[in-house]
């Protein structure tokens, strides 16, 4: 008797393990599944069809018409002037999209206050971020143009000579850059918002009675506290800066002669543009952007997953 | 019949074709194409003609949004081809060609005696000696003027029969000193640049060379290109600043407020330049001048075309579709309609256009031949890095011999020698 009860005990409990561990991937099971086919496999395919020559045709019995030349689209890659521009560009907006942080807390702090109509103000400063990338294009696009748009009317006034700066080959890239910054500030400004809410008032006035105020205070005081909204402001402007494509395609399709081009709007060109198609040269810039934006993502996951041990 | 859809859509919309084509007892004839607004209604009353002439067949196009029409095409063709599809002559049609998406329809010319009837059109439509495409319209480009620009700074308008390379050249120191751009462009679509190149080699060395050229045959440092950005660097300090920010649109309006007093373009822009409130009299149109002595007048004509599939479900019907098009009754209608030029030498003109008129006397007497346009003429990749080269010397003519380098570093990657 006493022998069988336990016996049911281990079966039971045996039970429940097998239970323990297949619940987990039950679970996970949907999304596992979105996430193979949504991103592991296309992974796959766009290293795959790096390897080929294809201009992204079937012939009329269905077949792949690609021809395999191996590691042929990146040794033209490393040649290539206008890949080489696109990097640099690339380096270009990730530096200067960083301008967004400070800008963004600064107007942050100054909307951190409780005035009449705050909300008003506060909603104005977001209003660039709301609106598409696509309108934003097109505003500093008219904002830019030669002949009526007011920047450049404005330098005509000041200067003697209009400068338009997206036929600038020098300057249209800062231009594309300061279009993008617009709406990146506002929503580094937002996320600095909520981070000052949840600024311990005891520290600010322990801090104020010690004598802190001022740059002190924001540095020791205030910062620390904003540190996980700092993160994921990175973030998003890291991943804003490689991921510059709209704006670019908007505001100049990449010219005058290539120079404000990016590596996504680079693989859009040769992989889908008018001129382009040729499938496996966009795949081979499409995965060394994956493998930049992987060095960032791979620093991310390893913060997060260090300050999720250290709990 | 005719359904307009979007891009996203064709698939739903083709399985409703095919249910809807069941219902009837008709022969179905299914046509892809990307018209705009007039042209489709062109379209629509050429299918009626030619459905009243064959009640037994049914035509059922189904039209895309230009853009979109770019990519889709190269779906539909692999996984749902229509009997036939529209696109382009020359070289943009040699990739479909090439995975045999587009069928030979060399007997469709051969028994309607097209070679003759489109005489003009037959090398743009032949790939290794079989002809793949049905030409049904083109259009001219040249010079395109504002009386009212050259009356402002006090420059002799051309006559009708244009004005010499050196002539046009002292009218632009005219136009510099009354502060009018000479020629305006935009370079922010490369295309329009690639129109003023074209001409300045047909001019300087023939259509041969040029189609040469284009081909990928000759270097882009040899002398005879090098005389070409020559005459090029002579016009580059009278083009529009700024026209590497600017659309083909907003060149036009330069040339409408007078700020502008030539624009090199094709014949489409009339349209854009009218709605700007341009009438036929302050309006005028020219030929490039010519600039080498003697050599036979080439001019730029790109040709739309229509194409039979290789997955065609009723080749038959389609091939007398495509006969009708080619017809020059057919095409006096449509051009009429949309304001272009029928391919069809026997097809008619309204005479009351004057730049129509213009266009059809210009290309019916281009001895030297005609040429499809940079774009068309030259393999895609290689025109591309054309155009940015063309864009650049316009930017940066001190440049010139880095561009020359980089093309005819281009040209030996994509033609192995």
């Amino acid at each position: 008797m006493a022998q069988a009860s336990h016996t049911a005990t281990i079966r039971r409990t045996g039970g429940r393990l097998s239970q323990r561990k297949i619940a987990p991937w039950l679970f996970l099971a949907p999304g596992l599944f979105m996430f193979t086919v949504y991103v592991l496999w296309p992974i796959v395919e766009s290293v795959t069809l790096s390897f080929y020559d294809w201009n992204g045709l079937y012939n009329a019995d269905g077949a792949f018409t690609g021809r395999f030349v191996g590691m042929g689209n990146y040794a033209e890659l490393m040649r290539d002037p206008a890949f080489e521009t696109s990097l640099w560009n690339n380096l270009k907006w990730l530096v200067l999209y960083m301008l967004a942080l400070p800008i963004g807390l600064m107007i942050a702090i100054f909307l951190n206050q409780s005035v009449r109509g705050i909300r008003l103000y506060k909603s104005l400063f977001f209003f660039p971020f709301v609106i598409s990338q696509v309108v934003v294009g097109l505003m500093f696009a008219w904002f830019y143009a030669p002949n009526f748009g007011l920047f450049f009317l404005l330098t005509e006034w000041i200067t003697g000579k209009g400068t338009a700066i997206l036929a600038d080959p020098d300057l249209v890239t800062y231009g594309i850059i300061a279009a993008g910054l617009w709406p990146q500030i506002a929503y580094v400004m937002i996320l600095y918002l909520t981070g000052l809410n949840n600024v311990a008032p005891d520290q600010i006035e322990a801090a104020r009675l010690d004598g802190a105020k001022g740059w002190r205070m924001l540095w020791y005081v205030v910062l620390p506290q904003l540190r996980p909204a700092t993160f994921i402001a990175v973030i998003v402007t890291v991943i804003g800066a490689l991921r510059s494509f709209d704006l670019v395609s908007i505001m100049t399709k990449g010219g005058p002669f290539g120079e404000s081009r990016v590596l996504s709007y680079y693989m859009f060109e040769m992989a889908l543009g008018e001129y382009g198609f040729r499938m496996g040269y966009g795949a081979a810039i499409a995965v060394v952007l994956f493998l930049i934006m992987m060095v960032f993502i791979s620093g991310f996951i390893w913060k997060m997953w260090r300050d999720e041990t250290e709990r | 019949m005719v359904h307009k859809i979007s891009g996203a859509l064709t698939l739903g919309a083709a399985l409703m074709l095919s249910a809807s084509a069941f219902a009837q007892d008709k022969r179905v004839v299914t046509w892809n194409a990307d018209y705009d607004p007039i042209p489709l209604a062109a379209a629509e009353a050429l299918i009626a003609d030619f459905e009243a002439a064959n009640p037994d067949i049914d035509i059922q196009m189904t039209n895309f949004d230009h853009e979109a029409y770019k990519n889709a095409i190269r779906n539909f063709l692999t996984a749902n081809p229509p009997d036939l599809a529209n696109w382009y002559a020359a070289n943009r049609m040699r990739p479909f060609v090439e995975a045999g998406l587009f069928a030979d329809i060399s007997d469709v010319w051969a028994e309607n005696g097209l070679t003759e009837a489109l005489a003009s059109s037959v090398p743009s439509s032949t790939i290794d000696g079989k002809q793949y495409a049905i030409p049904y319209t083109y259009y001219q480009w040249g010079i395109y003027y504002n009386r009212d620009a050259y009356k402002a700074a006090g420059v002799e308008p051309p006559g009708p029969e244009g004005v010499s390379w050196e002539q046009f050249l002292a009218n632009c120191e005219a136009f510099k000193a009354a502060g009018i751009d000479c020629l305006t462009t935009s370079s922010l679509e490369q295309w329009p640049v690639a129109g003023i190149f074209d001409y300045l080699s047909l001019r300087t060395n023939g259509y041969q060379f040029h189609s040469d050229l284009a081909a990928g045959k000759i270097s882009w440092t040899s002398p005879e290109v090098r005389a070409v950005f020559d005459e090029f660097a002579k016009l580059q300090p009278f083009v529009s600043a700024g026209h590497a920010a600017i659309k083909w649109q907003d060149a036009a309006a330069l040339l409408v407020q007078g700020k502008a007093a030539n624009f090199v373009m094709g014949n489409f822009a009339v349209g854009v330049f009218k709605e700007g409130g341009m009438t036929n009299d302050n309006l005028g149109f020219m030929v490039f001048p010519e600039i080498t002595p003697g050599i036979p007048r080439a001019e730029e004509a790109p040709t739309d075309t229509i194409h039979l599939t290789s997955g065609a479900k009723n080749p038959e019907d389609a091939k007398k579709f495509l006969a009708f098009m080619a017809s020059a009754e057919a095409q006096s209608k449509w051009n009429a309609a949309v304001g272009q030029l029928p391919t069809n030498k026997n097809a008619t003109v309204d005479p009351a256009d004057p730049f129509l008129s213009a266009g059809f006397a210009a290309l019916s007497t281009a001895t030297g031949g005609i040429a499809q346009f940079w774009d068309r003429d030259a393999d895609a990749e290689y025109a591309k890095a054309g155009m940015e080269g063309f864009q650049q010397f316009l930017v940066q003519p001190d440049q010139l011999e880095a561009i020359l380098e980089r093309l005819e570093q281009t040209r030996l990657r994509l033609y192995p020698q």
